[in-house]
């Protein structure tokens, strides 16, 4: 029949219209789902020295065309030419190691603050100092005024050749030296005269010579940095993929005047400006997601805009931190430290993966790998916890509390590896302790472990004198990811949060759909559904028995 | 037995496209809302927002369809023989009395069925076309001085809408064959002519 027909036309129409334009949804989907590339191995990326794109070819200098003694000589070459650059150092807090706390006006930076890894630099500079942009900081007596101290080369090496040794005080080693301790392999001098001559930009490689090691080792402390970095696949970062974008750090952290920018002391969480036009920066922070990306990145569904006034990119575009080959260390317990075998000498034990789980010197550790982050409210405040605090063992110590709560405007859901420790405070005086470890002295921990002179001399270095009784506390230290950002086909999916226990099922102040959060709701809206269903069977039923009767 | 031409034929295509797409929608709904799972949170989501934009298209034609062919007088509410139809319901369905309303080219809607009509359409809809157009558009609030209005509130009054739909729906199906004859009504939404006696 012919009006059938109009219907059936109709009804095609009508379904068409649905899958047509969900299919247009689905094929666009499909295009992002391929499989990503695995981490391309380091031998095959592109490893060769790419062609500077420098207007000075340092080779072709006479000041640097000569045999240096040490580091400081190199220096001093170097601001032959680059006259304010040592000034410029000076200013930066990888130099001083000192941040003012914007929020709370408090002295942070690696001077200052006790985090729950190796602890403090206090008293251990000659090894700590190999992550600092100077020559010689070995105890509180460090000038720093020298020009010649500052280290050109930790940042401007391209060789890859150039390394500072802990315990040599932030040189290199400049005679042939074995490295690491007892491994029978050896370091030949570092040639400081080729290093000089093709000095650069700033790299992976130099910037990742520490902020890679945080904490005392490969992948050790941020979870979201580490050596894979240095020729990451797409897989492990979008933006420094070695085949693609192949960006360095100082692509994001823009620097000026050699102070870089970003900062885990005071971190950017929002910025509702927009991208960041060129020559408009003024007092923003270049290295955020949106100074690139803007505040409404998503084109092709553009619902995810609506997420950004709650949620850091980074919480769905960083779905797990480590997600490279490198397992990060999750776990620090110092009151295991200390255990000697038969002999009295310290020991090592793996764990399954081959990671160090128990090392005399430092106490059990654990690792992960591919990490589900912790989310927190953040609005770029930082609290810490320093030396002095009243710290009384019956809570866990927040190192650095995250600030910010769902009604602050300026906070965002936020992914964060939270570093879980054990670690010495000083019960008498209620404070987190400072303790000597590295040094070949008789107080050095890691030499005598013993706690009592490792806390005498560590607290002596305060000015505070140790109360002669320790113990340890349980701490946390929370660490924003914000690096190894996945390629947009391995960001989160929706379903990944929009259901029941989905990953921000513990934040508190936010209503997300599909999490069943209206349970009142959806019971007195079913229990209506249902009366009705069962009231129209019933009138139903008796229609039915009714009709059989009468007919 | 009487044959009337009660529903026009942009009526029948109105009236079936709408059942669809709201079957569609309080599946897709409910499925954002996490009642259950079948297409998947992220189709669901696509889904339901391509059948909000078609439903409002749709609305729009009868909108104006219901105006110019002066159909609206349909929908005015009356609360004449209201009480004959609900005793008709309760008891004189069941014995075969007499419908106590008889359809015609100018009232095809029975008076319950009226008061049913203009409570989905002052009501149910406002409540979920608001709350939903909230949604869809929740970052930009700013615009209509609603900034702020937390998301909470909105899906509360589109999801307490969108129950209403339900148990509209259900009311209405049954209700469909409660006409002369159990598929009286049906089919007259299909083919446009209604049995009468
Ligand atoms: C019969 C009609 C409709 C029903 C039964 C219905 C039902 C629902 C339900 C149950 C939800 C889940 C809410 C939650 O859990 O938070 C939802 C979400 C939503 N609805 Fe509706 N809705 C209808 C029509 C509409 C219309 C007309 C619009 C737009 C004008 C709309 C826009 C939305 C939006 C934007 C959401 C949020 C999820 C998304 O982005 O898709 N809905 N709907």
């Amino acid at each position: 029949m012919k009006k059938q027909r109009y219907i059936i036309g109709y009804l095609l129409f009508l379904i068409g219209g649905v899958m047509v334009s969900s299919a247009g949804y689905a094929s666009a989907k499909a295009e992002t789902m391929q499989k990503p590339a695995a981490a391309i191995p380091a031998t095959t990326a592109n490893t060769k020295k790419a062609k500077s794109n420098s207007t000075a070819d340092h080779s072709k200098f006479k000041e640097l065309d000569k045999n240096f003694n040490s580091g400081p000589e190199v220096t001093k070459a170097c601001l032959t030419c680059h006259t304010e650059a040592a000034k410029q150092v000076h200013a930066t807090k990888h130099w001083t190691w000192e941040f003012i706390n914007p929020a709370t006006k408090r002295k942070l930076g690696k001077k200052n603050v006790i985090n729950n890894f190796c602890t403090s630099t206090k008293t251990n500079e000659t090894f700590c100092s190999a992550c600092h942009v100077g020559y010689g900081w070995k105890d509180d007596k460090f000038d720093f005024t020298e020009e010649a101290a500052v280290d050109c080369l930790a940042c401007h090496d391209t060789t890859k050749s150039y390394k500072k040794i802990p315990g040599l005080s932030g040189h290199p080693n400049y005679k042939k030296m074995e490295w690491p301790p007892h491994s029978g392999k050896f370091r030949p001098a570092t040639d400081l005269k080729k290093i000089a001559q093709n000095v650069g930009q700033t790299s992976r490689d130099t910037c990742g010579g520490c902020h890679f090691y945080g904490g005392g080792g490969d992948a050790v402390k941020h979870g979201d940095l580490d050596s894979s970095l240095k020729q990451p696949g797409k897989y492990l970062d979008v933006h420094m993929d070695a085949k693609g974008l192949n960006f360095s750090c100082g692509k994001c952290h823009l620097s000026d005047s050699h102070e870089v920018s970003g900062s885990r002391y005071a971190p950017t969480s929002i910025d509702k400006k927009g991208a960041i036009m060129r020559g408009k920066a003024g007092e923003r922070n270049p290295t955020t997601c949106v100074a690139c990306h803007d505040n409404a990145p998503h084109k092709e569904y553009a619902k995810l805009n609506d997420h950004t006034d709650k949620i850091a990119c980074q919480t769905c575009h960083i779905p797990e931190f480590a997600r490279g080959p490198r397992e990060t260390k999750m776990t620090w317990d110092w009151s295991t430290a200390g255990k000697l075998d038969e002999k009295g000498h310290p020991i090592k034990i793996n764990s399954s993966s081959g990671a160090v789980a128990y090392d005399s010197k430092k106490g059990d550790f654990t690792y992960d790998r591919v990490v589900i982050p912790e989310y927190k409210w953040f609005n770029g405040e930082v609290k810490f916890t320093l030396f002095g605090d009243k710290v009384d063992g019956s809570d866990i110590v927040k190192i650095n509390d995250m600030m910010g709560g769902p009604d602050d405007p300026n906070a965002l859901i936020w992914p964060f590896k939270v570093f879980r420790g054990k670690q010495p405070y000083d019960v008498g005086n209620q404070t987190l302790a400072v303790f000597h470890t590295a040094g070949k002295d008789e107080a050095a921990f890691w030499g005598n472990f013993d706690w009592e002179k490792s806390m005498k001399a560590g607290m002596a270095s305060t000015g505070v004198e140790y109360s002669g009784k320790m113990a340890f506390v349980e701490t946390e230290m929370s660490w924003p990811i914000t690096h190894m950002v996945a390629p947009k086909e391995d960001a989160l999916t929706c379903a990944q949060c929009h259901k029941e226990n989905g990953r921000l099922s513990k934040v508190a102040g936010i209503y997300q759909p599909g999490t069943n959060s209206t349970p009142i709701l959806d019971m007195l809206g079913s229990i209506v559904a249902w009366l009705t269903l069962l009231g129209v069977i019933i009138h139903g039923g008796i229609r039915v028995i009714q009709s059989r009767k009468g007919a | 037995m009487e044959r009337i031409y009660i529903f026009k034929r942009f009526e029948r295509f109105w009236h079936w496209s709408q059942a669809l797409l709201i079957m569609f929608m309080l599946l897709s709904g409910f499925e954002v809302h996490g009642s259950f799972t079948l297409f998947g949170f992220e189709n669901a989501v696509a889904y339901h927002t391509i059948s909000a934009w078609m439903i409002i298209t749709l609305w729009i034609f009868a909108v104006f369809w219901t105006f110019t062919t002066g159909e609206w007088k349909q929908y005015i509410p009356s609360m004449e023989k209201v009480d004959a139809m609900i005793k008709y319901y309760i008891t004189g369905i069941f014995t075969n009395a007499p419908h106590p309303f008889k359809q015609t080219r100018l009232s095809k809607h029975n008076p319950l069925q009226k008061l049913a009509y203009i409570f989905v359409l002052v009501v149910i809809n406002p409540i979920i076309w608001f709350s939903g157009w909230a949604y869809l558009f929740y970052n930009d609030l700013a615009v209509v001085g609603l900034q702020g209005l937390p998301l909470e509130w909105i899906a509360y009054v589109h999801v307490i809408g969108a129950y209403m739909m339900l148990v509209f729906f259900i009311a209405h199906v049954y209700l469909g064959t409660a006409g002369h004859t159990p598929t009286s009504h049906i089919k007259a939404m299909i083919t446009g002519w209604e049995e009468t006696d």
